[in-house]
C-alpha cells in the first residue's frame, strides 16, 4: 500500500492529509476530514449522494481520486453554513420547502444545486431536474427538491435585482 | 386544534440539511474491522467444501467462517411481531450462512479482516467445491411435477396455500344474463432502492453483543437475532440511528444476525457489515412478482354477481414475510369491492431467486394493478362509465369484512374520485382520446384503492412512549416507534405538543432506538405509526399533563380539575390568563425541598381496531407509438387518510410514493441470467429507477375525513400513494390506444410487442 500527501483547501481551510493512494475523495473527506455529509450511496458514480464540489463544479467524489484533490478547492455541505452554524439560503429552503425525507440524498442534492442557485439566468423546472439528474432520491419524487432549488435561485435573482 | 394539521417543517430537518444526521456508517470506528459475505455463484445446489488456503495467506486477514461453522439454528427474518402460538409463527428456513444453497449470492461465508480491501481479496481467493442442481427460476418451473424440492420441509415448493369464499361462487355465476370478462394480470420483481445500502456494525458491550443497524423493526431484530444466535433477548442490544429510507425492505433481519454472530468470533471487537449496492440489490429483499387470474360475472345494471381470483406469488429462495403479501393482495381483491360472490385462492411459492419481503404496501400494488386493469377491460367491453362502475360497486361506509372483520369507520372514497376527475377532465378527455389515430396519441386513466392501517387482527399491534420533563418546561420524547424518513417523529412531536398544551420547540424527540432503553413497539410498517404508536403519544400525553396539572394545582392551591395548559402556561379552564409557566412547574416539581417529583409518562397502547385509508389516481399520458414510448403529461392522487396532521409531511409522503408508482408502472424490474440465476441488473445505472427528468410535476390533494378510530381522526398514509398509480397509467395506454398490456412495466421493450401485436406499426 502506498501512501501520498495530498494538499487542498477543505471548507475554506487549507489541509494536509496522509492518504493511501487507492482512497476516493470522498473516503478522504469522511476519513480524515470528518465530513459525514457526504454519503456513500453505490460507490460507482450512480447516486450522486456524495456530490462535492471541486474548484466549484459538483463532482461524485466517491470515483474522484483523492490524490487528483491536490491544490484544489473542495466544498462539502459543512460549508455551506457560516462560522456561527447559521445556514445558508438553499439548506432552509429544503427545509421550509419539505424537500427532506430520509435525508440520505439530501447532502449531495444541495451541493449538486449550488451551480443552478449562482447563475444569473433564472433556470425552467426542466433544465434544474436536467441539472441535478446525477442525483437520486427513492422518497420525495423530487417535486419539493425542484420547488426549493427553484425559489432559492429566484430569490437571489431578485435580491441581486433589489440592489 | 392549534398544531395538528398544520404544514410544519419537520423536527430532524436542519440535522439533515446540515449533515449532522449521524447514520449508521457515520459512528462506526474507524478501528472496526471489516467484514464480507461470500455469496453463492450457483442458484440451486449444496457446498460441498471450502479450499481457505488461499485466503488465510492475504494479510490482515482475522477469521473466515464458513456454512460449516455456523450454529445449526435455523431462524425467520421477517419483521413481524413474534407469536407465541406455534402455528402461527414465521416460518425459520435459513442459517447465518447456508450449506444449502438456494439462489445465486446466498450467503455461505464470511472473511473478517482489517479493512475493507483485505476483506474484499480474501473473499476472492475462497475456492468453493458445489454440488449443482439445475436452478428453478419461475412459479411454474417451482411447481412442476418433475421439479426438485427446494426446502426439505416443502417437498412441493408451495410455502403456503390458502383459499376463501364469501357467499357461493358456483351459484351466484349461474344467474341469468351475466357478461364474463376474464384476464390473466403479472407483476415484476422490484427493488426498495433506498439510498442508503445494507448497513450495520456490531461489537460487545458488558457482556451483551450490541448491533448498530439501519433498521424499520429495532425490537423485532433483536428478536430475530436471539433466535439465529440461540441467546436471550437480553443478551442483544439493537441501536437504530437515522436511516437512509426503508420502503420495506427493513423490515426484515438483513445482516443484523450475521453481524452479531461474527462480533462474538472476534471476542467482541467491532466488525462492520455493509453490503455493496451490488448485494443489497440482490442479497437482501425484493418485492414479490405475482400473476393474476380474475374471472368476473357482471349484471347488466353494473354490478358484480361473482368474482374470483387465483394468484402466485414468487417468494423466492426464503420465507421472509411469505404468504403474508399475496394473502393480502387476494384480501384486498375483496374488499375494495365486496359486492356480489367472491372466491380466493393464493399460493406462494419457493424458486431459486432471491428472497422477497415487504415493499411498500405489502402486496397491494400487485392486486392494485391486476384488479383496476380489469374494471377498465369490464368497463371497455360493457359500456359502463368507469366512475360509475367503480362507484357503485366499491367499499362503503360502515362496511365490514367478512374474513377479517375490519370495519370501514370512515370513506371519502367517492368525493376522491371527484376532486381527481375534475382535476384532470377525465370523462371529457376520455371520450375525445377514445378513436386517436397517428402516431402520437394521449390517453386518461384512473385507478383506485384501499389500504388497511397497521396489522389487526392479523397479528398483534402495540406500541408504547414515554416522556420526561426537563426543569425548563420541555421534555424528551421517546418512542419504540421509528422514523425511516417518512416523518414520524414530525407528527409524534406535533401530537405530544397538542395534547400537552406546548408548542413545539418544548418537545425534544429522541430519535435514536436503543432497544436496552426505547419503550417497546414493532416499527415502521403497514403505515401504523401513526395510527398505533400516535395513540400511545396521546395516552402518554394525557397522563404528562395529569401530573403537570396536580402540581401546578399543589403549586397553586387550586384543584387540578379547574386548570389547563396552553401555550406553555398554567391557565383556568376556559380562560387564557397565565396563572404560571409550565417551566416554573417544571423547575419547582424537580427542585422542591417540600415536594420534589420527577414529574414522567410511560405508557402502551395496545391497538385492537383498524380502519381503511382510500385514494384514486388519474394520469394523463402521451404515447410515441414509433417509439413505444410513454410520457406522463399530468398526474394527480387524491387521498383519504383521514386527518392529516401535517400537509406538507402528508403531501411529501404521496409524491414520494407517486413516484415509486411510476418507477413500478413504466420502469423498474430485475432481470435474471435464465441459466445461472444471476441478477442482472443490480446496480443504479441498469436497473432503472426514476430520475428527476423522469418523474413530471406530481399534483396531490387530500379530501380529510375523521376517522373516529384514529388518535386524531388519522389514517394510513405512508405505502398506500404507491398503488394505484400503475394501473392509472396502463389504463391510460388503454384509451389512448385501446391496447391493454396486462403486466408491468410498460417500458419501450414491453410495448413494443403490445404495439406490434395490436398491428398498430405502420
Amino acid at each position: 500500500m502506498a501512501s501520498r500527501t495530498v494538499t487542498c483547501t477543505i471548507n475554506g481551510s487549507k489541509k494536509e492529509y496522509v492518504i493511501d493512494v487507492r482512497s476516493s475523495l470522498s473516503d478522504m473527506l469522511r476519513g480524515k476530514g470528518g465530513l459525514d455529509s457526504v454519503k456513500h450511496g453505490c460507490d460507482v458514480g450512480e447516486c450522486g449522494a456524495c456530490t462535492v464540489l471541486i474548484d466549484g463544479q459538483p463532482f461524485n467524489s466517491c470515483i474522484y481520486l483523492a490524490v487528483w484533490a491536490e491544490g484544489k478547492t473542495i466544498l462539502t455541505l459543512e460549508g455551506l453554513s457560516d462560522k456561527k452554524g447559521t445556514i445558508s439560503d438553499i439548506q432552509q429552503a429544503f427545509i421550509d420547502e419539505g424537500a427532506v425525507q430520509c435525508g440520505f440524498c439530501t447532502p449531495g442534492f444541495i451541493m449538486a444545486s449550488i451551480p443552478i442557485i449562482t447563475k444569473e439566468e433564472p433556470a425552467s423546472r426542466d433544465e434544474i431536474r436536467k441539472q441535478v439528474a446525477g442525483n437520486l432520491c427513492r422518497c420525495t419524487g423530487y417535486d419539493k427538491i425542484i420547488n426549493a432549488i427553484e425559489k432559492t435561485q429566484h430569490k437571489r435573482i431578485e435580491e441581486k435585482m433589489a440592489k | 386544534m392549534k398544531i395538528i394539521g398544520k404544514p410544519l417543517n419537520r423536527v430532524d430537518a436542519k440535522e439533515k440539511v446540515t449533515g449532522k444526521a449521524k447514520y449508521t456508517g457515520d459512528l462506526v470506528s474507524p478501528h472496526a474491522l471489516f467484514a464480507k459475505v461470500m455469496h453463492s455463484t450457483i442458484a440451486n445446489g449444496l457446498v460441498k467444501s471450502f479450499d481457505l488456503e488461499e485466503a488465510w495467506k492475504v494479510p490482515g486477514v482475522i477469521d473466515i467462517v464458513t456454512c460449516f461453522d455456523v450454529p445449526d439454528i435455523q431462524y425467520p427474518t421477517a419483521g413481524h411481531p413474534w407469536s407465541t402460538e406455534k402455528k402461527h409463527q414465521d416460518i425459520a428456513d435459513r442459517k447465518l450462512l447456508n450449506t444449502r444453497v438456494r439462489f445465486y449470492g446466498d450467503d455461505i461465508a464470511a472473511v473478517i479482516a482489517e479493512d475493507e480491501i483485505t476483506a474484499h481479496e480474501a473473499v476472492s481467493k475462497i475456492k468453493v467445491t458445489y454440488e449443482e442442481y439445475e436452478p428453478i427460476l419461475s412459479v411454474e418451473a417451482a411447481l412442476a411435477p418433475t421439479a426438485s424440492t427446494i426446502h426439505e420441509e416443502k417437498p412441493d415448493n408451495i410455502v403456503v396455500q390458502s383459499s376463501y369464499e364469501v357467499g357461493s361462487f358456483e351459484e351466484a355465476r349461474q344467474e341469468k344474463g351475466l357478461i364474463k370478462i376474464e384476464g390473466h394480470y403479472e407483476t415484476p420483481i422490484v427493488q426498495h432502492c433506498h439510498l442508503e445500502k445494507a448497513t450495520s456494525f456490531a461489537y460487545m458491550e458488558e457482556g451483551k453483543i450490541v448491533v448498530v443497524s439501519a433498521t424499520q423493526i429495532p425490537h423485532i431484530v433483536r428478536r430475530v437475532c436471539a433466535q439465529a444466535l440461540g441467546v436471550s433477548y437480553g443478551d442483544i442490544r439493537i441501536i437504530k440511528p437515522y436511516i437512509g429510507g426503508g420502503f420495506g425492505n427493513r423490515q426484515d433481519a438483513l445482516t443484523e444476525p450475521l453481524n452479531a454472530y461474527l462480533t462474538l468470533r472476534v471476542g467482541g471487537r467491532q466488525v462492520r457489515l455493509e453490503y455493496t449496492r451490488e448485494e443489497t440489490f440482490a442479497c437482501t429483499r425484493v418485492r414479490h412478482a405475482m400473476k393474476f387470474h380474475i374471472v368476473s360475472y357482471v349484471r347488466k345494471d353494473g354490478t358484480f354477481a361473482a368474482r374470483s381470483i387465483l394468484a402466485y406469488s414468487n417468494q423466492g429462495a426464503y420465507a421472509s414475510h411469505a404468504h403474508a403479501l399475496v394473502a393480502n393482495a387476494v384480501n384486498g381483491f375483496r374488499m375494495m369491492y365486496p359486492v356480489g360472490a367472491i372466491k380466493g385462492e393464493a399460493y406462494t411459492v419457493y424458486t431459486n431467486l432471491p428472497t422477497a419481503g415487504a415493499m411498500r404496501a405489502y402486496g397491494i400494488p400487485q392486486i392494485g394493478f391486476a384488479l383496476e386493469a380489469h374494471i377498465d377491460d369490464i368497463v371497455r367491453e360493457t359500456g359502463f362509465d368507469p366512475i360509475v362502475f367503480r362507484k357503485k360497486n366499491m367499499m362503503k361506509l360502515g362496511f365490514v369484512d367478512p374474513i377479517t372483520t375490519i370495519e370501514c369507520h370512515s370513506t371519502g372514497l367517492s368525493e376522491c374520485i371527484d376532486v381527481g376527475e375534475k382535476y384532470l377532465n377525465y370523462r371529457e378527455k376520455r371520450a375525445q382520446y377514445a378513436n386517436q389515430t397517428g402516431p402520437i396519441r394521449k390517453g386518461v386513466g384512473m385507478a383506485i384503492f384501499c389500504y388497511k392501517t397497521g396489522v389487526y387482527p392479523i397479528s398483534l399491534e402495540t406500541s408504547a412512549c414515554r416522556m420526561i420533563l426537563n426543569q425548563d418546561g420541555s421534555l424528551q420524547l421517546q418512542m419504540g416507534a421509528t422514523e425511516i424518513g417518512q416523518g414520524a417523529d414530525t407528527v409524534f412531536a406535533m401530537m405530544a405538543a397538542e395534547t400537552i398544551g406546548l408548542s413545539m420547540d418544548k418537545i425534544h424527540v429522541i430519535s435514536k432506538q436503543d432497544t436496552d432503553v426505547t419503550p417497546y413497539d414493532t416499527g415502521a410498517y403497514a403505515s401504523r405509526q401513526t395510527y398505533v404508536s400516535g395513540m400511545a403519544v396521546k395516552k402518554t400525553a394525557q397522563v404528562f399533563r395529569k401530573k403537570l396539572l396536580d402540581y401546578a394545582g399543589f403549586m397553586l392551591n387550586k384543584d387540578p380539575w379547574d386548570l389547563d395548559i396552553k401555550d406553555n402556561y398554567i391557565v383556568h379552564t376556559n380562560k387564557d390568563k397565565h396563572l404560571l409557566s409550565v417551566a416554573t412547574v417544571a423547575e419547582e416539581s424537580c427542585y422542591s425541598l417540600s415536594n420534589s417529583r420527577h414529574i414522567s409518562a410511560e405508557e402502551s397502547h395496545h391497538c385492537s381496531d383498524n380502519t381503511y385509508s382510500f385514494g384514486v389516481c388519474f394520469a394523463e399520458i402521451e404515447i410515441d407509438i414509433p417509439m413505444c414510448q410513454i410520457k406522463v403529461l399530468d398526474i394527480i392522487n387524491v387521498h383519504d387518510s383521514g386527518r392529516i396532521i401535517n400537509h406538507q409531511t402528508a403531501e411529501g409522503q404521496v409524491q414520494g410514493g407517486m413516484s415509486m408508482g411510476l418507477g413500478y408502472g413504466l420502469y423498474e424490474h430485475l432481470d435474471f441470467d435464465q441459466k445461472t440465476g444471476r441478477m442482472l441488473n443490480d446496480n443504479l445505472l441498469d436497473y432503472k429507477l426514476m430520475t428527476p427528468m423522469d418523474t413530471p410535476d406530481l399534483h396531490v390533494a387530500f379530501v380529510e375525513t375523521d376517522d373516529p378510530t384514529g388518535p386524531y381522526g388519522n389514517k394510513s398514509l405512508g405505502e398506500p400513494p404507491t398503488i394505484p398509480v400503475a394501473p392509472a397509467i396502463r389504463n391510460a395506454m388503454l384509451n389512448a390506444t385501446g391496447i391493454a398490456v396486462n403486466s408491468i412495466p410498460l417500458n419501450p421493450e414491453k410495448l413494443f410487442y403490445a404495439i406490434r401485436d395490436a398491428g398498430l406499426f405502420k
